[in-house]
Parts: C-alpha cells; sequence; structure tokens
C-alpha cells in the first residue's frame, strides 16, 4: 500500500478550544471541529511524516490503540478532510510549506 | 444546536475569548452623516504592536477576527497585518467601505483567505449613498469593488445602515445585492457618537418605518413566528446573559484600548499597558459585565420582552446605565410585537394602553 503524506492547506482558519480544534475551510465554510486523536494528527502534518509514522509515533503513544484499527480510522479522516480542502493529501512528501501550528 | 452555536457554548463554559473585532484605524476616506467616530489619528498602534496584539489573541483562543475600521485600507500596513493574523489562522472578515479595492487588491485578499468581506451601501443611487458618504463617486467605486471581490470568488455581504434619508431605497439595495450575487443585511441602529453627542440619532428611522422592516417578509422571514407576542419568560431566561459582549467576544480600537463590544464603550484596558489574556480575565469591568444576568436588570426583569428582546447593553450603557434599558431595542421590540416595553410603560407612568397610541402617531 502506497504511502500517504499529509499537509495542512493554508486555506483554512483553526484554532484549539479546549480539547477540540476548530477548523473552517475559508473556501467555502465548512465548519469542522476535530477530537484529541484527530487533532494530533492534524498538528503532525507537516507534509514529509508518513501518515503510517504519524499513527505509530503519536497516535498509538499517546492514545493506547491497536496501530492497524488506528491506521485505518486516519486514513478515514484525511481521506475525508482531504476532500474539503482542508488538508493535502499525497502519495510523495509535500514541498509546499505548511501553515504554521496552530495556537 | 448547531456546530459553531457548540462551539460558542464551550467557549463560554471556559471563559474564552471567540471573537474579536479590531479596529485598526479611525481615519477613513468617507465622512459618513452617521459615523460615530472621531477620524484624527490619536496614535494609532503600530504594525509591531498589532502584529504582538494579534499573537496574544491567538494564544488565548480567539477565532473569529474582524478587521474593522474607519476604513481598514487606509493603514498602507493593511495587507501586512492582515497575512499575519492569516498566518496565526484566524477566521478574518474585513468590513470595508471598498473604495480603495481594486484587482489588485481583491486578489490579495483572496490569496490571503480572507472568510467575508462586508462592504457598507447606503442606496442604489449614486446621489443618495454619496450624500451619506460625502464622498463623490463612492458609490460607483463601491460597486466596482464588490464586482472585483466576487470575480475573485469571495464572500461578499453588503450591509446596509438604515437612516430616514435613505429608508426608501432600502429594497433598491436588496435589488442590487442580488443582480452582484452577495448577501445583504440590514441594520437600522444608530449610535451617539464616540464623544458623547447624541445629534447623529436624529438620522434613526421613525418607530413607523421600523415597523415596516419588522413585518417585511423578505427580510425577516416569517412575519408571523418574527413578530409573535413574546413567550412567559422561564427560568433560564432570568439567569441568562444578553449577549457574547464581553463573554465570548470583545472589541479593540486603534489606540489598543479594549472594551466588551464596539457598541459599549465601557473602558476595560488597554494593550499598551497589559497583556491581552490580563485584561480579558481580570478587567473589573469585564468581570462586572460578565455578572450580569436579565434577573438583575431593575426595569427588563419586569418586562414582557425580556426573554426575546435584543436589548443591548452596550446601548443602555450610552444611556447612562449598563443594567438599564436600552430605548432603542424598546421600540425595536414595541415596533416587532405591538407590545409596549417595561421602560415604556413606566415612562408613560400609568401603565395604560392610552398614550402608547400617541408614540406611534407621533413617528
Amino acid at each position: 500500500m502506497a504511502e500517504k503524506y499529509i499537509a495542512r492547506s493554508s486555506a483554512i482558519a483553526a484554532r484549539q478550544l479546549g480539547d477540540e480544534m476548530m477548523v473552517m475551510s475559508t473556501a467555502d465554510s465548512t465548519f469542522f471541529t476535530l477530537n484529541e486523536v484527530a487533532s494530533t494528527i492534524w498538528q503532525a502534518a507537516d507534509g514529509c511524516t508518513p501518515l503510517s509514522e504519524i499513527v505509530a509515533g503519536k497516535i498509538c503513544q499517546q492514545f493506547d490503540v491497536d496501530w492497524a484499527r488506528a491506521q485505518d480510522d486516519a486514513e478515514r479522516f484525511v481521506d475525508e478532510l482531504s476532500r474539503h480542502g482542508i488538508l493535502l493529501l499525497s502519495d510523495q512528501p509535500l514541498t509546499e510549506s505548511p501553515v504554521p501550528v496552530s495556537r | 444546536m448547531s456546530l459553531l452555536a457548540e462551539m460558542n457554548q464551550k467557549a463560554l463554559s471556559l471563559g474564552l475569548p471567540l471573537s474579536v473585532h479590531l479596529d485598526i484605524t479611525y481615519r477613513c476616506n468617507e465622512r459618513c452623516v452617521h459615523c460615530y467616530l472621531d477620524h484624527d489619528d490619536h496614535g494609532e498602534m503600530t504594525t509591531a504592536e498589532i502584529t504582538d496584539v494579534l499573537t496574544q489573541l491567538a494564544d488565548a483562543g480567539v477565532f473569529f477576527l474582524s478587521l474593522s475600521g474607519g476604513e481598514v485600507l487606509m493603514r498602507r500596513d493593511f495587507f501586512e497585518i492582515l497575512e499575519r493574523a492569516r498566518q496565526l489562522l484566524f477566521n478574518v472578515k474585513v468590513k470595508t467601505n471598498g473604495v480603495m479595492i481594486r484587482e489588485k487588491e481583491a486578489a490579495r485578499l483572496r490569496q490571503l483567505g480572507v472568510e467575508q468581506v462586508q462592504i457598507s451601501v447606503y442606496s442604489h443611487r449614486p446621489e443618495v449613498h454619496d450624500a451619506i458618504t460625502k464622498l463623490p463617486g463612492s458609490l460607483k467605486r463601491t460597486i466596482r469593488a464588490i464586482r472585483f471581490l466576487k470575480s475573485q470568488g469571495l464572500k461578499v455581504t453588503i450591509a446596509n445602515v438604515l437612516m430616514a434619508g435613505n429608508f426608501s431605497d432600502q429594497p433598491g439595495v436588496i435589488a442590487l445585492s442580488r443582480e452582484l450575487g452577495v448577501a445583504y443585511t440590514l441594520d437600522p441602529t444608530i449610535t451617539p457618537k464616540m464623544d458623547g453627542d447624541t445629534s447623529i440619532l436624529n438620522l434613526r428611522i421613525p418607530g413607523a418605518e421600523l415597523r415596516q422592516v419588522f413585518h417585511n417578509a423578505d427580510l425577516v422571514g416569517n412575519v408571523e413566528e418574527f413578530c409573535a407576542p413574546p413567550p412567559a419568560p422561564g427560568e433560564d431566561v432570568m439567569e441568562g446573559f444578553p449577549c457574547s459582549a464581553g463573554h465570548t467576544a470583545c472589541y479593540i480600537s486603534p489606540y489598543g484600548d479594549v472594551f466588551p463590544c464596539v457598541q459599549f464603550p465601557l473602558p476595560s484596558g488597554n494593550l499598551r499597558q497589559q497583556k491581552f489574556l490580563d485584561i480579558w480575565r481580570h478587567s473589573p469591568q469585564l468581570r462586572e459585565v460578565r455578572s450580569i444576568r436579565a434577573r438583575d436588570l431593575p426595569t427588563c426583569s419586569t418586562c414582557a420582552h425580556v426573554g426575546t428582546c435584543t436589548r443591548c447593553p452596550g446601548l443602555a450603557y450610552m444611556e447612562g446605565n449598563m443594567r438599564g434599558p436600552s430605548t432603542t431595542d424598546c421600540e425595536k421590540s414595541f415596533q416587532r410585537t405591538g407590545m409596549p416595553s417595561a421602560n415604556m410603560l413606566r415612562q408613560t407612568g400609568a401603565g395604560s394602553a392610552g398614550p402608547l397610541i400617541q408614540i406611534q402617531c407621533l413617528s
């Protein structure tokens, strides 16, 4: 299976609110809230770290979940956000500089 | 409850400022007859100061940022400020008159990911609009700007302040917004000038015309529902807050002064002397605003409209008491439902319906 690389789009607004993250697409005003796990993937979306590494290194360690299931959930999550233009998704490292990490 | 309403509720429970309205200048290229601002520059924050403020706001949890003025483009560093705001991932709304926006500026606004641009239009007729802005040719330039912004795919809203002098042109502005393919919003509220001068209140639309607005299905949707008599207030209403001012929102002036809202000129701190979070968390003024529940309002808590009134605590403050009624909103509640407010009844003395008929006739 091809590796996936993810980067945060610059066409978004985002802010941490308690244990959730608010994300809004500036292109179509779609509004999302990300839970703690999704926020962790979001924060790690630097364009050069493979998704599998993010899942293994951050999600499995921080949330004590099985890798296969976490990887499956993560892939569905990034697919959905990429459809809304919130995340950029590629099977190659993304050279475009991601936006700064949201606060 | 919508996702945004849930986030607002969460911000309220966490004590976070979700929205900030930041005026980056009071300078303006128009001189609107109803404007409450002093357009002279009395020492605006520098680019570096505003950049620092933006960083503080992001750290404090602010998500929605309105950049306004005065006219924002009167600042040569406007795009530098906007770029920094977007780097910090704010959801940015820009309020402007559009006069200085051409292809290049529209493209830059789009490139920087501005969520919405709100533009003031007072009439579809140049002779009326330009007489209000006191800038010849302003309507033509504003409409041209809207077309540039639309061509970039930006979301644009026409804001139509209603006054006695342009009330009859309101359908024309709606038609113009439809022709341009942009959203339309109206505001019949005129506020006193910052120095307390109330002379511009004479520009307000009279009550009978306000009633027309509230009974216009094109503007309010379901008129029967919108103008229905208020239901008896429950305990939740009496424990409720009037609005987000000071709770999840605040206003910052070009001089770094912090207020609960742009319409609530209660000085609560200055960002040249204190950090934003110190002011937000510890300002005695903001704490006082937050402490007020509907049950604490001497007159309004006895009013039938208490649960549905748009009572603005800032307008009440400008009338002399932040716990008092806002007569502008009393008038709105009355014109919307036909039922007098407790404040109107108190002012007539007798509490009978007779004098209220006079209020309507006088207008």
